[in-house]
C-alpha cells in the first residue's frame, strides 16, 4: 500500500498522520515566531529607558507573543500529538471524522495567516490590547484601529478548528478503540486528549460569545462593554475567565499526559496509580471550571468571593500534587534512562512544581494583590507553560519523532538543546519572581533604573538569548536528523502502547491487523499480535472540500476588518459550498 | 529619601534550588542584586503600611509551606534519578502498579498544608476588606495615563502626587474614566483595579513618614509603563501644611512679569480648555494645575519637575509619552519660557 | 456532516459515531446558549434608557409562534418515524413542514424584530436591545440553518436518494431541531415570561 505524493496529495489529504504533521510544522513555525517576539521584548527589556522598540511596537510584541504561543504554538503543538499519536495508542487506522480533522489544521492555519497578516500591512496594525484584551481598552474608542479587529476576528477563526478537533477527538477516543482496549487500558496521553477535548468543546463557545459582543461593540456600536450606556467591562473579564482558566488546562493536561507516557518507558515501570492520575485529570478538567476568578481578584469582587475562589483554587493544587507524587512514584526503584525526552520529562517536574507552588502563593487573594500583574505572574505562569507545557512537549518530540518520521533525532544534540533550555529557561524566568516582587509591573514598554531591577532584567534577556541558542540547536537536530538520524525501527525506547507495536513511520493504514487488547501496557505484558499479511485495507481518499470550507471563514471576516457587508455573503456562501459538497462527495470510494 | 534596604528580606525569600545550574544561574541572579543591594522602591518585601505588613505576614506563611514542599519534591527527585540510574545488567525492576494507603496520604498531605493557607488568608482577607471608621477620604481617578485625586472632605483636587498623613487610617476610593487602571503603592499594601463605574477600596495606614513610588498596575493603552505615581507619608503638621497650601488660590502674577506673559500664553495655546487652574480655567480633561509647581514631578510622575523637563515636555508631549492625549501645541520661544515660569509659579 | 462509518462499522461504545460527535455538539452549544442566556439575565434591568421589556414584548404573538415550532418538532418525529419504515410520502410530507414550520417560525421573528426597531428598539438602543436580539438573533440563524438542512433533506428525497438506510442522517438532523426547539422554550421561558 503506497502513499500517494505531491503538493496535492498533501493538500487533500485526510490522513491523521499527515495532518499531525501539518500541525506540528506549522505550530512549530509559530513558535519559532512567538519565541522570535520573546527575544525582542527581553532586547527592549535588558536596560531601563531602552529605545530599541517604540511604545506601540512593544505592545503588540507582548500581545501576539501571548496570542501566538497560546492559540497558535502550545495547543497546536498539542494538537499535532493528538493526530499523529491517538489513533495509533487506542488501535485505530484513523479519526473519527478524517474530514473534519482536515477542515481543523485549514481553519487552524488560515485563521493563523489571517491574524499575523496585521503584521505586514503598512503601519504594521498588529494587535495591540493584550492576549486577554480588556475592555475597555479594545473597544473603537480606545482602539480606533483595525489592530483589535485581526484579534478579535481571527480567535474566532481558530476557535471553530479547537472545537472540531474537540469532538472529532472525543468520538475518536470515545468510539474507535481496539478490542479490548477498555476506557481503564487507555494510555494516560490518549486520556489527558479526552479531557482536553472536552475542555476545548466547552471553553471555546464562551469565548466566542466574549467576543461576538466585542465585534458588535466595535463594529455595529452596541455598548455590551460599554459604561457610557450601563454596560460592564467588568463582564468581559468573566467571560473571558470562563474561558481563560479551562484553557490552562487544556494547555497543561497533553503536556501531563506525555510525561505519563515518556516516565514509565525510560524507568522501565508501569505508571504508579495509573486509576489515580487518570482520576485527578479529570477531576482538574472539572475543577478548572470553578477558579476563573482568581485570574480577578484585583478587580474587587468582595470579600466573600474572593474567599471562595481562594478556596476552589487551593483546591485543585490537591489533584495536581497527587500527579506529581505518582510520578515520582513511578520514577522509585526504576531503571532510570537519561534520554533526552526523559530529561525533558524529568525537567517538567522539577519547573512544573515550582510554577505549582509560586501559583498557590497567589491563590491568597491578598497576597495576590501584591503580586497580581506583576512580573512574579510572569515568573509564575512561564515555569508553568514553559517548564510545564514546553518541557512535556518537547519530551513528546523526542519521544514520538522516531515513530512520526522513522529517524531517531540525535542524542547528543538533545541533550545539549536540553541543557541550554533548562538553564536558559531558568535563569530567563527565575530572577522575575524577584523583578515583580520588588515592583515591576507586567506589560511596560520601559521602566525607571530607580526601580533597582536593572540586572535581573538583564539576567532575564541574557537567559532569553541562551534559549535562543538552544532552539537553534534544536532546529539544527531536526535538520540534520533527516538524512543522518539513526533508523528507528518500530519500537526504539521499549515501549509499552499500541504505538510502538507498528512499523516507523507507519503505513498508511496504521495496523495491519486492528490488535486486540488485553492490558494496559501491550508490549510489555504480552507479545504482540500475530501479523497477518494485510489483505485490501480502505483508506479513505482524499478531499478537497474541507479547505475550500474553511476558506469561507477568513473571507467572512475579511467584512467586519475593512467594513463591507457584500463579503460576508461570498465567503458564507463558499462555507456552505464547500459543506454542501463535502456532505455529498462519494468519500468511501 | 528613607528607603529601608531590602537586602535581608529578599535572601529570606530565595528557595534552595534544584539542580547545581540553577544553583548557579540564581547566585548569578543574587549577585546582581547584591551589587546593586536596593534601594528597591517599589518593593512589596518591605511595607510601611499595616495593609503592607499583614499581606507580608501571610505571604511569608506560604512561603515557608511552599519551601517546604519544594524539597520534598525536587528531593525525592533528585534522588530518584540517580539512586535509581539504569545499570547494565540489573534485574528488571518490580512492576508496581500503586499503592492505596501512599495515594490517601499524599491526597490528605496537601489539603493539611492547605488548611493552614487558607485559613489566615481568608481571615486576612476580610481583616483588610473595610476601612476602619474616621479615615481621611481619599478618591483615585484613573485617567489615560495619569492619576487624579480628590479629598472629598478637605476640597482638594491634585495629580499624580497623593499625600498622606502618618499614623492616621486612609481610605482609597478608586475609579477610572476611560479604560481600567490598577492604583499601586506597593510599600503601602495590594493593589486595586481602577474600573470605569465601580468604585474599589482599599484602606491602610502608614507606619514611616517618607516619599513612595507607584505605578499603574493594569495594561492601559500605549504609555501604561509611563502612569506613575509617588504618595507621599507625611507628619502631622507637615501633612496641615500641604492641604492649606493646596486650599490657596494662587495669586496673580504682576503685570509685565514673565509669569503674566506665561499666564496669558496658558490662555492663547488653549491650555486652560483642559487644565483647571483655581480662580482662571475650568478645563476637565487634563490634570489640574493649580500648584503643580508644588509637585516634585510631571508628566505622570515620570520626570522630575525641572525647567528643562517642562520645557521638554511642552515642547513635544507625544514624544515624551507615546500616545499622550495632550497634543504638541507647537508653544516655542519667549511663549514657551513664560509659560514655564507660570506653571512654576503655582506653587 | 461527514459519511465516514457506514452504520454496521464496529465502535467500542456500539454508538454510531456521526451520532455521538452530534451529542458532543449539543454540549458545546449549550455553553454558547448558556453564555448567551447569562449574558441576558446579568444585564437584565441594567439599561439606562428604553424601551424596556414591559413595554415591548408581545406575549400573545410569540406564543403562537412558539407553539409552531413546538408543532415542527412533531412533525420531526413523524418524519423520521417514516423514513425509518420506509415511508417515503410521508417522510417528505413532513420534512417539508418541518422546514415550514421553521420558517413561519422566522416570519414571526422578522416580524417581530422589525416592529421593535419601529419602536426604536435597537441593538445600539440598550443593554435590553443589544442582549435580547444577539439571544434571539443567533437562535433564528440556527433556525435557519436547520429550515436548510430540512430542505436539503426534502429534496434529496425529492431525488430519490433519501431512504431507511440514510434513518442516521435523519435521527441527527432531527436531534439538531429538537435542540433547538429546546433552546427556545429556555429563551421563551426566561425572556418572554419572567421578564422584568
Amino acid at each position: 500500500m503506497s502513499e500517494a505524493t505531491g503538493l496535492k496529495s498533501w493538500l487533500t489529504t485526510t490522513d491523521h498522520k499527515r495532518i499531525g504533521k501539518l500541525y506540528f510544522w506549522t505550530a512549530f513555525v509559530m513558535f519559532l515566531i512567538g519565541g522570535l517576539e520573546a527575544e525582542l521584548i527581553r532586547i527592549q527589556l535588558a536596560k531601563p529607558e531602552n529605545t530599541f522598540v517604540t511604545a506601540d511596537t512593544y505592545n503588540q510584541l507582548f500581545t501576539m507573543h501571548g496570542t501566538t504561543m497560546v492559540f497558535m504554538a502550545l495547543m497546536p503543538l498539542a494538537a499535532a500529538f493528538f493526530n499523529y499519536i491517538v489513533p495509533l495508542q487506542i488501535g485505530a487506522r484513523d479519526v473519527a471524522f478524517p474530514r473534519l480533522n482536515a477542515f481543523s489544521y485549514w481553519v487552524f492555519l488560515l485563521g493563523t495567516v489571517f491574524m499575523n497578516a496585521s503584521w505586514l500591512l503598512p503601519h504594521h496594525p498588529a494587535p495591540d490590547g493584550g492576549w486577554f484584551g480588556y475592555a475597555t481598552l479594545t473597544e473603537k474608542q480606545f482602539n480606533p484601529g483595525p489592530n483589535i479587529d485581526f484579534w478579535l476576528l481571527g480567535l474566532q477563526i481558530l476557535g471553530i478548528a479547537s472545537l472540531a478537533a474537540g469532538f472529532n477527538f472525543i468520538v475518536t477516543i470515545l468510539n474507535l478503540r481496539a478490542p479490548g482496549m477498555k476506557m481503564m487500558r487507555l494510555p494516560v496521553f490518549s486520556w489527558m486528549t479526552l479531557v482536553t477535548s472536552f475542555l476545548m468543546i466547552t471553553a471555546f463557545p464562551v469565548i466566542t460569545v466574549a467576543l461576538v459582543f466585542l465585534m458588535f461593540d466595535r463594529v455595529f456600536g452596541t455598548h455590551f462593554y460599554l459604561p457610557s450606556a450601563g454596560g460592564d467591562p467588568v463582564l468581559w473579564q468573566h467571560l473571558f475567565w470562563l474561558f481563560g482558566h479551562p484553557e490552562v488546562y487544556i494547555l497543561i493536561l497533553p503536556a501531563m499526559g506525555v510525561v505519563s507516557e515518556v516516565l514509565p518507558t525510560f524507568s522501565r515501570k508501569p505508571l504508579f496509580g495509573y486509576t489515580v492520575v487518570v482520576y485527578s485529570g479529570v477531576l482538574i478538567g472539572f475543577m478548572g471550571w470553578g477558579v476563573w476568578s482568581h485570574h480577578m481578584f484585583s478587580v474587587g469582587l468582595g470579600p466573600i468571593a474572593d474567599s471562595v475562589f481562594a478556596l476552589t483554587t487551593m483546591l485543585i493544587a490537591i489533584p495536581t500534587g497527587v500527579k506529581i507524587f505518582n510520578w515520582l512514584a513511578t520514577l522509585w526503584g526504576g531503571q532510570i534512562r537519561l534520554t533526552t525526552a526523559m530529561c525533558f520529562a524529568l525537567g517538567f517536574i522539577g519547573l512544573f512544581t515550582i510554577g505549582g507552588l509560586s501559583g498557590v502563593t497567589h491563590a491568597s487573594p491578598p497576597a495576590d494583590l501584591q503580586q497580581t500583574d506583576t512580573y512574579y505572574v510572569v515568573a509564575h505562569f512561564h515555569y508553568v507553560l514553559f517548564g510545564g507545557t514546553m518541557m512535556g512537549l518537547f519530551a513528546g518530540m523526542y519521544y514520538w519523532w522516531p515513530k512520526m518520521t522513522g529517524r531517531l533525532l540525535s542524542e547528543p544534540l538533545g541533550l545539549v538543546h536540553f541543557w541550554l533550555t533548562f538553564i536558559g529557561m531558568n535563569l530567563t524566568f527565575f530572577p522575575m519572581h524577584f523583578t515583580g516582587l520588588l515592583g515591576m509591573p507586567r506589560r511596560v514598554y520601559t521602566y525607571s533604573h530607580d526601580l533597582g531591577v536593572d540586572d535581573m532584567n538583564m539576567v532575564s534577556t541574557i537567559g532569553a538569548v541562551i534559549l535562543g541558542i538552544g532552539m537553534i540547536v534544536f532546529v539544527y537536530n531536526i535538520w540534520r536528523t533527516r538524512k543522518h538520524g539513526a533508523v528507528a525501527g518500530p519500537n526504539p525506547w521499549g515501549g509499552a502502547t499500541l504505538e510502538w507495536s507498528i512499523p516507523s513511520p507507519p503505513p498508511v493504514h496504521n495496523f495491519d491487523v486492528i490488535p486486540n487488547v488485553t492490558s494496559r501496557l501491550p508490549l510489555w505484558d504480552s507479545s504482540p499480535a500475530p501479523k497477518a499479511p494485510p489483505g485490501h485495507i480502505h483508506v479513505p481518499g482524499g478531499s478537497w472540500w474541507p479547505m475550500v470550507a474553511a476558506a469561507g471563514l477568513p473571507l467572512m471576516a475579511l467584512a467586519p476588518l475593512t467594513h463591507t457587508l457584500w463579503i460576508v455573503f461570498v465567503g458564507g456562501a463558499v462555507l456552505i459550498y464547500g459543506i454542501y459538497r463535502w456532505a455529498y462527495e462519494p468519500f468511501e470510494v | 529619601m528613607p528607603f529601608a534596604p531590602t537586602f535581608r528580606g529578599l535572601r529570606d525569600a530565595v528557595p534552595p534550588q534544584r539542580r547545581h545550574l540553577i544553583l548557579l544561574s540564581t547566585l548569578l541572579a543574587l549577585g546582581s542584586i547584591a551589587a546593586c543591594a536596593g534601594p528597591f522602591p517599589q518593593s512589596t518585601l518591605s511595607p510601611t503600611s499595616d495593609f503592607g505588613h499583614s499581606i507580608d505576614h501571610l505571604f511569608r506563611g506560604i512561603f515557608w509551606w511552599a519551601v517546604g514542599v519544594f524539597i520534598v519534591v525536587e528531593g525525592i527527585l533528585l534522588y530518584s534519578v540517580i539512586r535509581f540510574r539504569h545499570r547494565d545488567g540489573a534485574p528488571a525492576p518490580t512492576q508496581h502498579h500503586g499503592h492505596t494507603t501512599l495515594e490517601i496520604a499524599w491526597t490528605l498531605a496537601p489539603a493539611l498544608i492547605l488548611v493552614f493557607i487558607a485559613v489566615p488568608t481568608v481571615q486576612t482577607i476580610f481583616a483588610t476588606a473595610k476601612a476602619p471608621p474616621g479615615s481621611l477620604r481619599v478618591e483615585v481617578i484613573g485617567h489615560q495615563w495619569w492619576w487624579e485625586y480628590r479629598y472629598p472632605d478637605l476640597g482638594i483636587v491634585t495629580a499624580n502626587e497623593l499625600h498622606v498623613p502618618v499614623g492616621k487610617p486612609v481610605s482609597v476610593d478608586i475609579t477610572s474614566v476611560d479604560v481600567i487602571h490598577a492604583w499601586w503603592t506597593p510599600k503601602l499594601g495590594g493593589k486595586r483595579d481602577a474600573i470605569p463605574n465601580h468604585h474599589n477600596e482599599i484602606s491602610f495606614t502608614a507606619d514611616s513618614v517618607g516619599e513612595y513610588m507607584g505605578q499603574c498596575v493594569e495594561y492601559c493603552g500605549a504609555s501604561h509603563a509611563n502612569m506613575r505615581l509617588r504618595t507621599f507619608v507625611d507628619t502631622d503638621s507637615a501633612f496641615q501644611a500641604w492641604v492649606a497650601a493646596q486650599k490657596a488660590v494662587p495669586s496673580l502674577p504682576a503685570t509685565g512679569s514673565p509669569e503674566a506673559a506665561g499666564r496669558a500664553a496658558f490662555q492663547k495655546y488653549g491650555c486652560i480648555g483642559c487644565h483647571t487652574v483655581a480662580g482662571y480655567s475650568n478645563g476637565p480633561i487634563g490634570p489640574n494645575l493649580t500648584h503643580v509647581g508644588s509637585r516634585s514631578m510631571i508628566a505622570g510622575s515620570i520626570m522630575m519637575n525641572t525647567e528643562q523637563h517642562l520645557r521638554d515636555w511642552i515642547a513635544n508631549p507625544p514624544g515624551m509619552k507615546p500616545g499622550s492625549i495632550m497634543p504638541n501645541l507647537h508653544v516655542s520661544g519667549p511663549d514657551l519660557t513664560a509659560l514655564i515660569a507660570y506653571l512654576q509659579s503655582l506653587k | 456532516m461527514s459519511h465516514a462509518a457506514p452504520p454496521t462499522h464496529y465502535t467500542s461504545m456500539g454508538l454510531d459515531s456521526r451520532k455521538m460527535g452530534f451529542w458532543a455538539f449539543i454540549g458545546s452549544e449549550c455553553l454558547l446558549f448558556g453564555s448567551l442566556i447569562s449574558t441576558y439575565l446579568v444585564y437584565q434591568g441594567r439599561s439606562v434608557s428604553g424601551p424596556t421589556p414591559a413595554q415591548i414584548l408581545n406575549i400573545p404573538v410569540t406564543s403562537i409562534s412558539t407553539f409552531d415550532l413546538l408543532m415542527s418538532s412533531l412533525w420531526m418525529v413523524l418524519a423520521l418515524a417514516a423514513v425509518q419504515r420506509g415511508d417515503m410520502k410521508w417522510a417528505k410530507v413532513w420534512l417539508l413542514g418541518v422546514a415550514i414550520g421553521g420558517t413561519i417560525f422566522l416570519g414571526f421573528q422578522f416580524y417581530e424584530f422589525s416592529s421593535f426597531v419601529r419602536e426604536g428598539l435597537t441593538m445600539q438602543a440598550n443593554l435590553f436591545g443589544a442582549t435580547f436580539f444577539i439571544l434571539t438573533g443567533t437562535h433564528g440563524a440556527h433556525v435557519t440553518v436547520g429550515v436548510l438542512w430540512m430542505l436539503t433533506l426534502w429534496v434529496r428525497a425529492l431525488q430519490g436518494k433519501l431512504g431507511p438506510q440514510h434513518a442516521m442522517t435523519v435521527e441527527i438532523a432531527g436531534l439538531y431541531w429538537h435542540f433547538v426547539d429546546v433552546i427556545w422554550i429556555v429563551i421563551f421561558t426566561l425572556v418572554y415570561l419572567l421578564h422584568k
